[in-house]
C-alpha cells in the first residue's frame, strides 16, 4: 500500500467574531499558505480537493459550494465535500489516493459560527423526532455527561479545572489561540456555574476560522522536496445516536479507532485531542490509555479556540508541525463529531 | 410597443410532500397523543424509551412494544439558569436523563423545578402533558418533581 504523508498545514487565527470577513475570505489565506509551503501554485497542482463544512452554520442549503470560489476551479478540478469536520475530508482524500485516483490532495475546513447561536444550531443535528424538537443544546448535553462522571466519582470539579488551566497555559505558546493565559485551577473553580455542573471555562469558545492541509504519496512528497510526516494509520468509529444507550462516561469508539489505526505500535509522545468540554479530555485520554509519557494538547486544544469543521483537521496539523520541527517523532490526533463524543477519528503520525 | 403584463404566480415556500414516521416512531408518537408512553425491547431485552427502529448493537429490527410508566427517576441533570429563546421553558429549568418506570434506558427531556437545589440525581419525576396532544415529542410538555 502506498505510504501517504502530510506536506503542508496552516490554521488561521481562532477569533470570536470575524466580522464582515466571509467564508471564502477566511479560506483563501490558509490555502495560499499551504500552496507556498509545498511550492505549488493553486488547486490545479493537486490531484484531488476535499473540504469539510456545515451548511447549518451558514443557514443555507449547499452553502459549501460557495467555498469552492476560494479554489479557482476552472479548468475543472476533482473536488468533493463532507458535511463534517475536515478531518473526515482528510479520510476521504486518503481513500482517494489509496485507490490510485490521485497522488496528492488539498484538504480544507472552515466555519464561521459567530453569526448564529451555535449550541442551538447544533441541537438540529440530533434525532429529528425525539430530540431536535426539544432544542436541547450541545452544552446542556455535555453537562448531563459531566454530571454522570461527577456522580460516579470518576472525576472531580478540580480535575476539570486542571484541564482548563493546562489548556490556557499551553495556549500561551499558540499564536492562533483565542483563549490563553496563566490561569490556575483555583481561578477556574472560583468561577460561578454557567450550566451546572459546567462553568464557562469548561466549555470551548465559539470561534471563526479555517485550516488547510496538503497530503501526498511519499514519492510525490520527495518530488516536491519538502519536509513531511507519515500518516501511518487512520480510523473512525461511531456510536449510536441514542444517548441513553451509550456509556457516556467512556469513549468506546475512540478506543476502537485508535486500536485500528495502530496507536499501540509505538510510543505516543504527543496527543492532540478534540475535547470541546474539559471533562471530555479526561474521557478521551482514559479511553486511549494515555500516560505520563504523552503530552496532551500542547497547543491548548479546542478549549483555547474551536473552529467548527476545521479543529479536527487542525489537531492532525498540530501533530504534523511538531514532527517536522523535530520536537517529537510520533504522535496521535483525535477528531470528534456529534453530541457527547459520538463519532471519533484517530490518526497516527510518524517521522519520515 | 407596450410592455407585456408581468406574469405572476403565487408561491408558497414549503414541502410538497408529507413524511411518514413509520411503524415504530409513528406508534410512539401516536401513543403520546393518547397520553401513553411506550418503549421497545432491544435485542438484549432492555426496554428502550423512546423506541428505536433497530438495535444499535445487533442491527436487529425491533418490534416488541412495552408500555412504560409516566413516572421515573433522574439519572443525570443539567441546570439551565439562563434559558435560551428556543428552549421549551422560559424560566430556569433542568435538562435530565430520565429512566421511566419499566424502562432500562434513560430518555432526555426537561424538568420543571423551582431551583437547582430542588432537583438531584435519583429524584422522582412525572410527566406533565401538554394541554393539547398532537402526536409530537412536545406532547410531553415537561416532567415535574413528584
Amino acid at each position: 500500500m502506498k505510504e501517504i504523508a502530510i506536506v503542508g498545514f496552516k490554521q488561521s487565527d481562532s477569533v470570536s467574531d470575524a466580522g464582515a470577513v466571509n467564508e471564502v475570505e477566511m479560506i483563501m489565506p490558509v490555502l495560499s499558505s499551504v500552496f507556498q509551503q509545498v511550492g505549488i501554485n493553486n488547486a490545479q497542482d493537486v490531484g484531488f480537493v476535499c473540504s469539510g463544512s456545515c451548511d447549518y452554520l451558514q443557514g443555507a442549503a449547499f452553502a459549501f459550494v460557495a467555498g469552492v470560489d476560494a479554489l479557482g476551479a476552472v479548468p475543472p478540478i476533482k473536488e468533493s465535500h463532507v458535511e463534517m469536520d475536515a478531518a473526515w475530508a482528510l479520510y476521504e482524500s486518503i481513500l482517494k489516493i489509496r485507490m490510485g485516483h490521485a497522488e496528492s490532495a488539498l484538504i480544507y475546513g472552515f466555519g464561521k459560527s459567530s453569526p448564529g447561536e451555535l449550541p442551538i444550531v447544533m441541537s438540529q443535528q440530533l434525532d429529528p423526532y425525539y430530540l431536535a424538537p426539544l432544542w436541547v443544546d450541545s452544552i446542556s448535553l455535555a453537562a448531563l455527561q459531566a454530571r454522570l462522571m461527577l456522580d460516579q466519582g470518576l472525576i472531580t470539579e478540580r480535575d476539570m479545572a486542571e484541564v482548563v488551566s493546562r489548556s490556557r497555559r499551553n495556549a500561551m505558546n499558540n499564536p492562533h489561540a483565542q483563549l490563553a493565559g496563566d490561569v490556575a485551577p483555583d481561578d477556574v473553580l472560583a468561577e460561578e456555574m454557567y450550566l451546572s455542573p459546567l462553568r464557562k471555562a469548561d466549555i470551548c469558545p465559539v470561534s471563526d476560522g479555517a485550516s488547510a492541509m496538503i497530503i501526498a504519496t511519499v514519492d510525490k512528497a520527495k518530488e516536491w522536496g519538502v519536509p513531511y510526516a507519515i500518516i501511518s494509520g487512520i480510523d473512525h468509529r461511531i456510536e449510536t445516536h441514542n444517548l441513553g444507550m451509550r456509556d457516556l462516561t467512556d469513549s468506546v469508539s475512540t478506543r476502537t479507532a485508535a486500536k485500528r489505526a495502530g496507536m499501540d505500535a509505538g510510543k505516543v509522545e504527543v496527543a492532540e485531542l478534540y475535547a470541546p468540554f474539559s471533562h471530555q479530555e479526561i474521557i478521551l485520554s482514559r479511553a486511549l490509555g494515555l500516560g505520563d509519557e504523552t503530552r496532551i494538547n500542547p497547543s491548548g486544544g479546542v478549549l483555547a479556540g474551536n473552529l467548527m469543521m476545521a479543529s479536527g483537521l487542525s489537531r492532525i496539523g498540530e501533530v504534523f508541525n511538531r514532527i517536522v520541527s523535530g520536537e517529537v517523532q510520533r504522535g496521535i490526533a483525535h477528531a470528534t463529531s456529534g453530541p457527547c463524543l459520538q463519532h471519533n477519528l484517530v490518526t497516527v503520525l510518524e517521522k519520515a | 410597443m407596450s410592455q407585456p403584463d408581468v406574469l405572476n404566480q403565487a408561491f408558497e415556500l414549503g414541502y410538497t410532500y408529507t413524511r411518514s414516521t413509520g411503524p415504530v416512531i409513528g406508534r410512539f408518537l401516536t401513543e403520546l397523543r393518547n397520553r401513553n408512553i411506550v418503549g421497545i425491547k432491544a435485542s438484549d431485552g432492555r426496554v428502550v424509551v423512546p423506541p428505536m427502529e433497530y438495535d444499535p448493537n445487533t442491527a436487529e429490527e425491533l418490534s416488541e412494544f412495552v408500555e412504560v410508566g409516566q413516572q421515573g427517576e433522574v439519572v443525570s441533570f443539567a441546570w439551565v439558569k439562563e434559558p435560551r429563546e428556543a428552549h421549551p421553558m422560559d424560566v430556569p429549568f433542568a435538562w435530565a436523563m430520565i429512566k421511566l418506570d419499566g424502562a432500562d434506558v434513560p430518555m432526555i427531556h426537561c424538568v420543571a423545578a423551582a431551583s437547582e437545589d430542588a432537583i438531584a440525581t435519583g429524584a422522582r419525576v412525572q410527566v406533565v402533558w401538554a394541554d393539547e396532544t398532537i402526536g409530537y415529542m412536545t406532547d410531553i410538555r415537561c416532567f415535574e418533581l413528584v
